[in-house]
């Protein structure tokens, strides 16, 4: 598949906004859906919509064929030893972090044991561990940040003592940068430590494998990488899923219910409590396919080479006005370009832009404790992904340009 | 289509560029308020200084996009030297023009709706372009929303002295 035919799949692309192109530069907080996962939804409402494992008719057992198929799908996208068993679908990410947090952080956690966190976390890794902070008496530890934006591990092995468990993200939503994640998740097995991965932003554009990645949960959404909104996944190793209690209760997740109680389904029924997000895993599945057709490695080597083209570009283009938060090179660096561009509000800017039809997100990107550390309120922040090419990039700068004319 | 014309008009952008009463004032005697826009992270600190039923000096600080920043900057002009209930009845016009129609403003007070009239707005007419972009109405109201809290907390003593 050639790679500069993506965007011709993604319906939503083509699009006049403002009398302009539409150029989409906010894939970190979510993609668009290429028509064959919009195709692989409706054909599904179309044809064999019924509610899972109940049914014993064709349709319904056609839906039950599509929904595990998918998880099949999804689960050996990411590497997944045992995808059938292992990979459970919740709402998102967020719910995902949440799932670990009220199972097996509350079954595991006690007064005086320590998490540790890191300085670019996203709120959905943060305020769940937080709760339980303060909900348990837990002591929240954090991997600081070096001012070449990215994870200082000089004092990992002092911060690890005592650790219980390690949640950090694969690549930072704010700055790019993808930690050295297999070397953490080392040094924290050998401190008897669990470690959680937010791979929300790396799922979607690095090829994964939870083996060499080395955590035991890896948490991420579908609505970043093509799929549906609606649906997101938590992986696990099978061992720790089948020792955690349930997480919400209902329907699917049981394997009998008496009076005086209830005994639980088997994996991955055992969290997946009322009717799922089916279409949204055929979706899911259709996303996965697309990816894997693409190829994981040549999306990612199209996105190093188009950052560093937009690095390059905008560093030409706008010298010292221009400051980008984040890894000045495209080593262990992602396509999330964190922008401050004169003192031009991030606000002020994502409004300009939009009248050149660019769409950029600005605000603090549900990390405000990076932000602190940063030093700023807000960003602009463009991110590319697979359908980005370096026309976009070019229209980016010049609407940058154009945002100089009227706040200059 | 609105253009970015009916948003960044030039008294906006001035001040923005410029804004007035900016700063802090010694609090207390002064009160001090401060509202955050968990959208975009702005934030704004009012200081309010009330004595005998006027705001007789009023300072801004914080960050903030130009929509808020010149909000806050005309809206402390509008209002320095005003008549508390005259200085309500601004915030009410204020926005019901950026048509938010919240039940409570102050406490307790029952609000009679506003007939809005844009002639009492003066400058802050200028602010009107911004209903037309419907996710910047905060960033407009952000800097009203948390003079209204200063002036609540201003006229509660008991709520002052019970946190002392
Ligand atoms: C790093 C990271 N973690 C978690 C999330 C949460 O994803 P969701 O909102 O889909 O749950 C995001 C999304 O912005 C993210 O960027």
């Amino acid at each position: 598949m050639d790679i500069a035919s993506c965007k011709r799949d993604f319906p939503l692309l083509h699009q006049i906004v403002h009398g302009h192109r539409l150029v989409y530069l906010d894939s970190a907080s979510s993609s668009q859906r290429p028509q064959s996962v919009l195709d692989a939804m409706d054909n599904y409402y179309e044809t064999t919509h019924a509610n899972v494992h109940r049914g014993v008719y064709a349709i319904a057992e056609e839906a039950d064929r599509r929904y595990e198929a998918a998880r099949t799908a999804v689960g050996r996208f990411i590497g997944a030893p045992n995808p059938a068993q292992e990979v459970i679908f919740t709402k998102n990410a967020t719910e995902a972090v949440n799932l670990v947090a009220l199972t097996w952080g509350r079954q595991t956690l006690k007064s005086g044991d320590a998490v540790l966190l890191t300085d670019m976390e996203h709120h959905a890794n943060l305020v769940p561990w937080l709760m339980l902070a303060e909900e348990r008496g837990i002591e929240l530890r954090w991997i600081p940040m070096g001012d070449d934006y990215r994870l200082d591990l000089t004092d990992l092995d002092r911060l690890l003592d005592g650790v219980k468990l390690v949640a950090c993200t694969t690549m930072s939503n704010v700055l790019g940068t993808i930690p050295p994640f297999a070397r953490i998740a080392d040094a924290a097995h050998r401190a008897g430590a669990l470690v959680l991965a937010d791979g929300a932003q790396s799922v979607p554009h690095l090829p994964t494998d939870v083996r060499s990645l080395g955590c035991d949960f890896l948490a991420f959404s579908a609505h970043k990488m093509l799929g549906p909104t609606g649906i997101g996944v938590l992986w696990a190793r099978q061992e720790l899923l089948d020792s955690m209690p349930p997480f919400m209760g209902g329907g699917g997740m049981i394997a009998d219910v008496r009076r005086d109680g209830f005994t639980t389904n088997e994996l991955p029924w055992k969290f997946e409590a009322g009717t799922p997000p089916i279409a949204e895993a055929v979706g899911f599945g259709a996303a996965v396919d697309y990816l894997d057709a693409v190829g994981m490695e040549a999306i990612h080597k199209h996105e190093l080479s188009l950052t560093a083209y937009a690095l390059e570009t905008l560093a030409q283009r706008f010298g010292d006005d221009l400051r980008i938060f984040g890894p000045a090179t495209t080593d262990e660096r992602g396509g999330v370009l964190s922008l401050a561009y004169r003192d031009i509000h991030p606000h002020d800017l994502a409004q300009v832009l939009d009248q050149q039809g660019v769409c950029v997100r600005a605000g603090h990107h549900c990390a405000k404790p990076l932000m602190r550390r940063l030093g700023v309120n807000a960003t602009a922040r463009a991110s590319l992904y697979l359908y980005n090419d370096e026309s976009d990039v070019d229209t980016l700068a010049d609407a940058l340009a154009e945002a100089a004319t009227l706040f200059g | 289509m609105p253009g970015l014309e009916d948003l960044y008009r030039e008294i906006i952008l001035d001040h923005y560029r410029s804004p007035r009463n900016r700063g802090e004032l010694p609090s207390p005697p002064a009160r001090r308020a401060e509202g955050f826009n968990p959208l975009c992270g702005d934030e704004v600190v009012v200081y309010v200084d009330v004595d005998d039923g006027t705001l007789k000096d009023i300072r801004i600080s914080g960050q903030g996009c130009s929509i808020s920043q010149s909000s806050a900057s005309l809206m402390s002009g509008a209002v320095k030297g005003k008549s508390l209930p005259e200085v309500r009845d601004l915030i009410r016009t204020f926005k019901a023009m950026m048509s938010i129609h919240e039940a409570r403003l102050g406490d307790g007070d029952a609000d009679e709706p506003v007939a809005l009239d844009p002639e009492s707005l003066g400058e802050l007419a200028a602010l009107q372009g911004v209903v037309k972009f419907p996710v910047r109405i905060k960033c407009a109201t952000l800097s009203w929303n948390t003079l209204a809290q200063g002036l609540d907390d201003a006229e509660s003593p008991d709520i002052a002295t019970a946190t002392d």
